[in-house]
């Protein structure tokens, strides 16, 4: 098993808040993806197995939602938005002192495993812009100093080995 | 003007705890209405008071619950979608982060009118905040008994679930949210049948946005005339307008509907960025026509913005200035509408793609002679030939676009560079 005996308690206590257990799947693949950074058919297989529905169903839903990776990713997901209220406030500027801030383009990951960096639409975050999102949490009004400060203490924090808080 | 409705106890940080909810009247109105009111009283209320949805398409609230067959034996669903993701939008996630429980009380109260005792939150995924704010409101409520078993010793039940979708846009449309919600792929169903017939699970459903079902509570305190007599004569009560891109002081703003947007802007927005002179307005999110210059003083409102020929669509105007190349706009917007397509009708599924490939090469100063007229052939073939208002919401403001500033487009094809072009440099 992938899935630690808390996620699995999770999923199960969210699947009898619903009338038919099929609607669990997402949640399911919210609490495997929180777990894991990322999804995979043996994640599928597992939660296919809890919910008792079958394989093909949770693989299916999981490869239409693209929040969630399926490949393995960095210790922290940065994903910065590039929609159009961002952009207007220099959001690819963003990205590019991203990428050069971590020395990787677009859609790689750091050597160490510590950053990926993508870029993502509209995060509802329009008014705050630019903004970028790292793992669960909304970074916003985003300036030089900010981003810098930001990464350092994600860094400083990898390097204390604390959990993999997605 | 603005006036503050919804916004009334938003910077208020512990009105997100449920003793200080109630202490500013909350969940007065969902007692009131268990314990002295018929479901369709409730509906009656909600039609005189004329709220219309604020999700985007404006449907007046009380009829929308009033489709709701009386004699079906089958449970109803109410759903509430907070799945907001129209580019410019940032409304739904200000109210669930700091005024969880006026949802929550809206929910409640809507799905009591339409004789629902299960009623669902689907959040966007990526507001894990907000969907946390949410969960947490519920909580306390069930705590309290105000959700549950026999509230308010009424005898009616109603339980409240959170449901996190997985970053798809689709899914604000609210079939695709109904299929998300059962844990399929978030695609559209073709209607009819309506979910009012056959939604959540096959049962008749009612889905309304965070913003109209906030705003419940007050309409059953206040009366619903006291609603009705704020706004214009059709669009009646406040609305949040999100307000992005090149302005002084962005933010969500309550607005009297009919107000200008001149006001918005300026007296509020504090005007253009580094005063730079406005070149276009996204009225209504992404999706919407834009708006010129000269028409900075339509009133904001359904019909007004539907006169200047644009939609009030979900509230999001986007400010864009004259350093802003309007073939980078599109392109950005396009890209994002392919991405989102949920792939079943071929007209936009096929048809974003290839938009995005035309506009992406003009933008690249690749464009060749009679790009334009193949855009615009696309978009005919793709407007009001799919199931869902996505390809419409993809089509729009590019036919928009092409209308008011096709010498821009035109200009791009022949000198193969942008008209106008600033690298926008975050701070």
């Amino acid at each position: 098993m992938i899935l630690k005996e808390k996620a699995v308690a999770e999923i199960k206590s969210r699947m009898v808040r619903y009338p038919h257990r099929k609607s669990a799947i997402l949640p399911a693949l919210t609490v495997a993806y929180r777990q894991e950074g990322h999804l995979s058919p043996a994640l599928y297989r597992e939660i296919a197995k809890i919910i008792e529905v079958p394989y093909i169903e949770v693989a299916e839903a999981a490869s239409f939602y693209t929040m969630f990776p399926k490949e393995p990713v960095g210790k922290y997901l940065i994903q910065v938005c590039h929609n159009i209220s961002c952009a207007l406030l220099g959001a690819d500027s963003l990205i590019h002192y991203l990428e050069e801030k971590l020395g990787i383009t677009k859609g790689e990951t750091t050597p160490d495993d510590i950053f990926t960096l993508i870029s993502v639409e509209c995060l509802g975050s329009c008014a705050t812009a630019p903004m970028m999102q790292i793992n669960d949490k909304f970074y916003e009004n985003l300036t030089r100093e900010k981003v810098d400060r930001i990464l350092e203490e994600l860094r400083e924090q990898a390097r204390n080995g604390k959990e993999n808080t997605v | 003007m603005e006036k503050k409705i919804l916004f009334k106890y938003i910077d208020d940080p512990l009105q997100v705890n449920i003793d200080t909810y109630m202490s500013h009247g909350g969940y007065k109105a969902w007692e009131k209405v268990l314990k002295s009111m018929k479901p369709a009283e409730v509906i009656d209320e909600m039609k005189k008071s004329g709220l219309r949805g604020r999700g985007g398409a404006g449907f007046p609230a009380g009829m929308k619950w009033s489709f709701i067959p009386k004699d079906s034996p089958k449970p109803r669903y109410l759903v509430c979608n907070a799945d907001e993701s129209e580019p410019g939008t940032c409304k739904d996630r200000v109210l669930m982060e700091h005024d969880p429980h006026a949802v929550v009380e809206g929910m409640a109260i809507a799905a009591y009118a339409i004789g629902s005792h299960q009623a669902f939150c689907y959040v966007r995924g990526e507001f894990a905040y907000p969907a946390a704010m949410m969960e947490k409101a519920i909580d306390e409520a069930y705590s309290k008994g105000i959700l549950g078993k026999n509230i308010f010793k009424s005898g009616y039940d109603l339980e409240m679930v959170v449901h996190t979708g997985g970053g798809a846009y689709i899914c604000g449309e609210e079939t695709a949210l109904l299929n998300s919600l059962e844990g399929e792929r978030g695609m559209s169903r073709i209607r009819p049948p309506f979910p009012a017939i056959e939604g959540l699970y096959g049962c008749p459903t009612v889905v309304n946005n965070v913003e109209t079902l906030a705003v419940v509570p007050q309409v059953i305190n206040m009366g619903a005339e006291w609603y009705a007599a704020i706004g214009t004569e059709k669009s009646k009560g406040t609305k949040i307008f999100s307000l992005s891109g090149h302005i002084k002081r962005p933010g969500n703003y309550e607005l009297e509907l009919g107000t200008k947007l001149s006001y918005l802007m300026n007296d509020l927005g504090g005007g253009m960025l580094d005063g730079h002179k406005l070149k276009a307005i996204i009225p209504g999110g992404s999706s919407t026509p834009f708006l010129l210059p000269n028409q900075i003083d339509t009133p904001l409102d359904y019909e007004s913005l539907a006169a200047a020929g644009s939609m009030l669509g979900s509230g999001a105007v986007i400010v864009i200035d004259e350093r802003t190349c309007m073939v980078w706009v599109i392109e950005r917007l396009i890209h994002f509408y392919k991405h989102e397509s949920c792939g079943k009708c071929t007209p936009c599924r096929e048809g974003t793609g290839w938009l995005e490939q035309l506009i992406g090469r003009i933008e690249a100063g690749e464009g060749q002679q009679g790009d334009l007229e193949k855009i615009d052939s696309i978009c005919d073939n793709i407007l009001g030939r799919t199931i869902c208002p996505l390809g419409d919401a993809a089509v729009m403001p590019i036919q928009s676009a092409l209308k008011l500033f096709r010498d821009e487009f035109q200009y791009h094809i022949d000198n193969k560079k942008c008209l106008v072009k600033t690298e926008f440099e975050f701070k």
